[in-house]
């Protein structure tokens, strides 16, 4: 039987088509949550966030200010920043330029959660159309952390969940199902 | 190739810039200051941080290069349009009432964000009574602001920014477009002034009736953001207007209680009396 990881954040990241799926398991999470949830997820720019969105979602989901104290709830990162986590459980934002034409880029809170969360950090990448995320998978299982991708068939737009597979042999494709089955039984 | 920095590492890069070039990034944010470092020794193709170190230590002339990379310089012309629809209408009335206007556009970059101001107090009949500072801590920023020159393929989204922001004109009345480039009429532009002001080393320098210092704090760490704000309060008139960036919060400095809220989803506060 698997050993399971114990989490200090849970970083997810989506892109085209990974909306109504990110609801679907953040819906089916059981409360009150153990961990962090950070949800990194492409959107368009000056456009009121889509945040109201995802209120289908029964738990309430802030953007974090900058220096807010990380908690055991659910962040969505703010549009038009890069979102960082500091040493002392901080959030931090970066208007730096974009990567993968993203900002937010899941890359970089990816690589942030690995620095600062190491073997307790678990990255999940959805749908999408570009291979952001794929390196910060990548970077959170170097540091002995986990990565867990949407099975690239059960993906609207697969391209995403499958760059993180073809970079990294050791991240597991599971359906959502499999997702919220699997975060459910972690402390 | 350099992935990630460490803690020793960073500080032994702080260091030596202080002590060899004047330059104090201590009280930065480290998470993104040691992302800056990875993505500049990346940029330059150097192998490891004590490669960065040496070059530092011998080489004036990339150090400037070094700071003007990893200073972020990304800025736009009415970011974040509904800050600039609360400016028009909950901060630019009030200010109608000085005799002579005094803004300070700390951390100005390429001055995007103060030629978007000089257009609201324009519209607002106000900028003959206005002078304006603008400061940066990077030269070469400050010489490309005075230029005023900015590419022609961004202003489709500056256009479509400034009419969220409520504007009402014919954007394109506002610059001068030149081949590939559109140049911001200079008539906009008399009253200000560009100059360098490092927000970590300097001091307090005049008198305002609005401060805006947008998407700056976030490179700060706490220590620092608290001494910055005081540096603002210091240099506000009472009751003068202090701008952060959207998600820069006055929540987490001790500062706060030296300022009212004016808009919490634009983070516009208010010295108190």
């Amino acid at each position: 039987m698997q050993v399971l990881p114990s989490i200090g954040m849970v970083a997810i990241g989506g892109s085209a088509g990974s909306l109504p799926v990110l609801v679907q398991l953040l819906n089916s999470l059981h409360q009150p949550l153990k961990w962090p949830v950070v949800i990194i997820l492409h959107r368009l720019k000056n456009v009121q966030s889509e945040l109201h969105n995802l209120l289908s979602a029964k738990i309430p989901i802030t953007e974090p200010v900058d220096k807010e104290p990380v908690e055991s709830r659910v962040y969505l990162a703010p549009q038009n920043y890069h979102l960082l986590i500091e040493e002392d459980r901080t959030f931090s934002l970066d208007y730096s330029e974009p990567l993968h034409f993203s900002r937010p880029s899941i890359d970089v809170s990816f690589f942030s959660a690995a620095a600062i969360y190491r073997r307790h950090a678990l990255g999940i990448l959805l749908s999408g159309a570009n291979k952001d995320g794929a390196a910060g998978i990548q970077r959170i299982i170097s540091h002995g952390g986990t990565g867990i991708v949407q099975q690239p068939d059960t993906a609207l737009f697969s391209n995403m969940p499958q760059a993180a597979l073809d970079l990294s042999p050791q991240v597991q494709a599971m359906t959502i199902d499999g997702i919220t089955g699997y975060l459910n039984q972690l402390r | 190739m350099v992935e990630e920095i460490s803690n020793r590492e960073l500080s032994d890069i702080v260091q030596l810039v202080r002590t060899r070039y004047g330059y104090d990034f201590t009280d930065y944010a480290p998470a993104s200051l040691k992302r800056r470092f990875v993505r500049f020794i990346g940029h330059v193709r150097l192998n490891s941080v004590r490669e960065l170190l040496t070059r530092l230590e011998n080489d004036p002339v990339f150090f400037r290069r070094m700071t003007q990379f990893i200073t972020v310089n990304v800025t736009e012309m009415f970011r974040d349009p509904p800050f600039y629809r609360d400016m028009r209408e909950l901060v630019l009335p009030r200010l109608a009432s000085y005799p002579i206007i005094k803004i300070w556009h700390a951390g100005c970059a390429t001055g995007e964000e103060v030629f978007s101001m000089v257009i609201l107090l324009q519209e607002a009949g106000l900028l003959e009574r206005c002078r304006i500072y603008a400061t940066d801590l990077n030269a070469a920023n400050l010489e490309k602001a005075g230029q005023a020159i900015i590419p022609l393929r961004y202003m489709k989204e500056y256009t479509q920014n400034y009419i969220l922001a409520g504007g009402l004109q014919d954007f394109s009345n506002y610059y001068t477009a030149r081949y590939d480039h559109a140049i911001i009429s200079p008539a906009l532009r008399k009253n200000i002034i560009f100059f360098q002001h490092n927000l970590v080393t300097d001091q307090v320098f005049n008198e305002f009736h609005l401060v805006c210092c947008r998407n700056v704090f976030i490179y700060f760490n706490r220590r620092l953001q608290d001494r910055v704000i005081g540096l603002f309060r210091e240099s506000l008139a009472p009751l003068g207007y202090l701008a952060l960036g959207l998600k820069e919060s006055m929540m987490f400095t001790e500062e706060r209680r030296h300022f009212e809220e004016v808009s919490d989803s634009s983070k516009i506060y208010r010295r108190k009396l």
